[in-house]
């Protein structure tokens, strides 16, 4: 495998444990993010052969990516290879005028900025440390070091957040006018804290919260937005602010991830690097890889995967191909339901279709 | 053994007066069996049986007493096996009627009476339990003599627990009970009181003797039949499988016929010696029809071919089981059955599931009805869904119940059977206490759980008893189900047209909380031919997505697609709706508690 033009690094260190987060994280441990750098980049010389000599993106993500100390950051990024996007994580409360400064001039080309609400209360909930105003300052500080392609992750569907709740957010949001939103509806996995704690508000609100995804996707379309994937909006105009490394993802293509916990997908095989900040350093300074596992992925699964991401997005699918992993019965009734469409070798959901994607996929599956 | 010297009797009673307790105590008085081998309830082999205390096979076991052969004929001890008691008192000269000292006479106490009395029994009266603390000898054999119209000295007081009076028991069945009258001289001539299967043997006929005698190895015949047959083996129950040579005029035992399918032998038939071969069968046994019948389904519709061997199997022992291949939409490939009643029903299902390993789905269970067509030809309809849109008539059977109660519940027992369509026959009182009710009730309404309400509106103390009484005209229609506009057949039932509205509108409601929300609105609706007459909206569903997907996730979320795949998979397809089986299940479960 080489050519790989997509690349994932993996940042696990966090302030703190978000009650709702199921990311790999590591906390409290500001002394290791120099060894941690350091096992990154040595994995990337093992790697360096699967890789192309440019990249299309790169997507330093986390945990915060911005938490980790300056200098190790500074080191991470000197490393990597040239790419066309490189984007970064950030949380609102880790931005200085002074990361920002060295983010852009390290080769960033885009942040996306956690900042999931703007109301104290429901940032409260969701165990965030920044404020509103901490958003704010932090989305200035980026546009002062100019960059231009800066995008904003909101969560919704938070316990207590009301609809009058939603459209404060998104108002707030708005404001701001950045060049790409994330939107995601809360995640209750079983098993958290979080879930714990709220999983019988949740409940209780699952009525009231189902409407919230439609509203989301009016009012941003309503201001200019595309909504271009199941999550993710862009704003429109000459430039295509589309997440050009998540494209990838939804397209299929290869990536390679790096770091603790990071997930690779090599033509047929998904491997993942285990969890767990030690063991992940402690192998690569015996100059070994991380341990890892590993999933064949046949062409069956590749399809099926092919389909599913594809479907997230607005551009039709190409079924060419993938035509094995779809029922066609299904493929008709979804389109007498007025769910999808199909033309000339492709399949598209309709708008209805879309909200109903994940069902209407499990449906069209072979 | 000389006829005079034989003594062929049953023992009756209402459930859990101590019938089983007795005949245990008898073998263990006779020796038949050791205290040490001694099982409680020995005659009671299956062990559903003994879970629920009540027996179902019918078996004969053969002690000694005083140079006397004495054969205890054990007889099923429930409503639904009435049919089953008949047939065992047949093949005896005399019945011991078993009495709770505590409880008094109840509903089956009055039914077997009567059955013993219509098969020209003499009749042992015998109250049981005395030595219970609240127990009432006399007041239970008061109510006896009264029954039976003999002195009250006449019945014995015993306990089958502690063994107290067993040794008058036995005394009195060969002092009281008539030596069966037969010519041992004559064409051999027995009858087949009941049968069973055994895999290496075949069938195994239980038989009374009446004229002349067999011997091994003589060739057979079933005389209604034609079936010929070699007696490979013949025997008695002592109560372990005792082979003789010979089996005589007066004498119970088994025939092992080496048949290998069960229909070549009916219970009921007489069988005669080919050499000497009986000009006249003895008079047989009128065919029992069922009356009650449910669809069995398979939940996992891969088991239909396991779920109908084991019919198969079950029949082999169950004269009484009926099935026939049934299809539904909704619940795919299964079997229609007929069966006595709601206990046989339970029976069967539980031992399907139980010694088959079986999951089912098994439907509200409806009665037979008679419906004039258009045409003029009446039919007999075992399934809802056949029911006829258009229909002339339609006629459903009727049972005459007899309930014994306290007279303080009799209130609350009138009114259930007002709320049952019921017409009141009459009200005796037993004792200044108790009392008996006779009503006639349409049979579907008995199959409605309402045994449970009689116990629980009677904290218990009601016994209960039917007979058919034949078919009666009723204002009957069919409610059907649909779902999406596609009518599920499984659903559809038959009701009293006043009862249409409210369980249409119940089924309804119960649906929309069973049915997950789909991708498009699903209406729900009961109708009466074309007439809706309840309905429902499971409305679509707004929003089904996974959140957020990307590279570090995609296996969880195809494997979570893939699941919701995969559920989809198990669920009913009822035109485009997707019902999960539970539904189903809630909805037929809803059929068993009525209002």
């Amino acid at each position: 495998m080489s050519g790989v033009r997509h690349l994932y690094v993996h940042l696990p260190f966090c302030a703190r444990r978000c009650g709702y987060c199921d990311f790999v994280t590591s906390v409290g441990r500001e002394s290791e993010h120099g060894r941690y750098v350091d096992a990154l980049v040595a994995e990337l010389a093992l790697e360096r052969d699967v890789l192309a000599p440019e990249l299309e993106t790169i997507f330093l993500g986390g945990g915060t990516p911005t938490f980790t100390q300056p200098d190790a950051l500074a080191r991470l990024l000197r490393a990597l290879p040239p790419a066309e996007e490189l984007t970064v994580e950030a949380n609102p409360e880790t931005m200085t005028p002074e990361l920002a400064a060295l983010l852009r001039d390290r080769g960033a080309t885009r942040v996306s900025l956690g900042a999931q609400s703007f109301q104290p209360h429901l940032l409260q909930v969701l165990e965030r440390r920044a404020q509103p105003d901490d958003v704010r300052r932090a989305f200035y500080r980026l546009r002062d070091a100019n960059f231009d392609n800066v995008s904003l992750d909101l969560i919704y569907g938070i316990p207590g957040q009301s609809a009058a709740d939603l459209e404060r957010d998104l108002d707030h949001a708005l404001a701001l006018e950045p060049d790409h939103l994330s939107c995601y509806e809360l995640e209750a996995k079983p098993g958290t804290r979080f879930t714990h704690t709220y999983g019988d508000e949740l409940a209780r609100q699952a009525d009231a919260l189902e409407g919230y995804f439609e509203r989301v996707v009016e009012r941003l379309t309503a201001a200019g937005y595309r909504w271009y994937e199941t999550a993710n909006f862009c704003r429109t105009g000459t430039r295509d602010f589309r997440a050009r490394h998540n494209l990838a993802y939804w397209r299929g293509r290869d990536y390679l991830g790096l770091g603790t916990g990071a997930v690779s997908t090599l033509g047929d095989v998904r491997r993942r690097n285990l969890p767990g900040l030690a063991r992940y350093v402690a192998a690569l300074e015996r100059g070994e890889s991380p341990p890892r596992e590993l999933e064949p992925l046949d062409a069956e699964v590749r399809a099926r995967e092919r389909v599913m991401l594809g479907l997230r997005l607005d551009e039709p699918l190409t079924v060419v191909g993938f035509e094995r992993a779809l029922d066609t019965a299904a493929v008709e009734r979804l389109e007498r339901l007025g769910l999808t469409t199909t033309a000339q070798g492709t399949l598209a959901l309709t708008t209805r279709g879309r909200f109903l994607g994940g069902g209407v996929t499990a449906e069209l599956l072979a | 053994m000389p006829l005079d010297r034989i003594r062929n009797f049953s023992i009756i009673a209402h459930i859990d007066h101590g019938k089983s307790t007795l005949a245990d105590r008898i073998l263990e008085l006779t020796h038949a069996v050791s205290s040490r081998e001694m099982r409680a309830q020995l005659l009671d082999s299956m062990d559903l049986e003994r879970e629920r205390g009540i027996t179902i096979k019918a078996q004969a076991v053969r002690v000694l007493w005083r140079d006397h052969q004495l054969n205890l004929i054990d007889t099923p001890g429930h409503v639904d096996f009435t049919y089953e008691v008949s047939r065992s008192l047949q093949a005896c000269e005399g019945a011991l009627l078993v009495v709770d000292a505590a409880q008094g006479i109840e509903a089956q106490t009055l039914a077997n009476a009567y059955l013993a009395l219509e098969n020209n029994l003499e009749i042992i009266p015998v109250v049981n339990k005395i030595d219970l603390p609240q127990a009432d000898p006399d007041g239970a054999a008061a109510q006896l003599a009264e029954l039976l119209g003999v002195d009250a000295a006449d019945v014995l007081r015993i306990s089958a627990k502690t063994g107290q009076g067993v040794e008058d028991v036995l005394d009195a069945v060969v002092a009281r009970i008539p030596a069966p009258s037969g010519e041992p001289d004559a064409s051999a001539r027995a009858l087949i009181f009941d049968s069973s299967y055994d895999q290496y043997r075949g069938v195994v006929a239980f038989v009374r003797v009446v004229d002349g005698a067999f011997a091994t190895r003589e060739p057979l015949r079933a005389m209604a039949l034609g079936t010929r047959f070699e007696a490979q083996e013949l025997g008695f129950f002592a109560p372990a499988m005792r082979a003789a040579p010979t089996l005589a005029a007066g004498e119970v035992g088994y025939v092992i016929t080496g048949l290998k399918d069960v229909s070549e032998l009916r219970v009921g038939d007489t069988i005669t010696s080919e050499h000497r071969s009986a000009s006249e069968a003895l008079p047989g046994y009128k065919d029992v029809k069922p009356m009650v019948f449910a669809g069995l389904f398979p939940t996992d519709s891969d088991a239909y071919p396991e779920l109908r061997d084991a019919l198969e199997k079950l029949k082999l022992n169950d004269a009484a089981l009926m099935y026939e291949p049934e299809t539904s939409n909704a619940l795919g490939f299964g079997f229609r059955c007929g069966f006595l009643g709601l206990l046989h029903m339970e029976i069967v299902r539980e031992r399907l599931e139980r010694e088959f390993d079986l999951d089912l789905l098994v439907t509200a269970p409806n009665v037979a009805y008679r419906v004039k067509e258009k045409n003029g030809d009446w039919i007999e309809v075992h399934n809802p869904a056949e029911f006829p849109a258009e229909v002339e008539d339609v006629e459903e059977p009727y049972v005459r119940a007899s309930i014994i109660l306290p007279k303080e519940h009799v209130g609350a027992i009138m009114e259930l059977n007002n709320e049952r369509r019921g017409r009141f026959d009459h009200l005796e009182y037993l004792s200044t206490e108790r009392v008996h009710l006779t009503y006639e009730l349409p049979l579907a309404e008995i199959v409605l759980d309402y045994y449970d309400q009689l116990k629980s509106r009677s904290r218990g103390y009601a016994s209960f008893d039917y007979d058919l009484v034949g078919f009666r005209p009723g204002e009957l229609v069919r409610v059907d189900v649909l779902v999406g506009g596609e009518p599920v057949d499984a659903l559809s039932l038959i009701v009293h047209r006043e009862f249409a509205y409210t369980r249409g509108k119940m089924l309804v409601d119960k649906l929309r909380e069973e049915i997950p929300r789909q991708m498009f609105d699903v209406a729900i609706q009961a109708a009466i031919g074309s007439r809706v007459i309840a309905r429902e909206t499971v409305k679509a569903r707004r929003k089904d997505v996974l959140a957020k997907c990307y590279g570090g996730d995609i296996t969880r979320k195809r494997k979570l697609i893939e699941k919701q795949k995969a559920g989809k998979k198990r669920m009913k397809q009822v035109g485009a709706v997707e019902v999960p089986q539970e539904a189903f299940l809630a909805v037929l479960n809803l059929g068993d508690t009525k209002q």
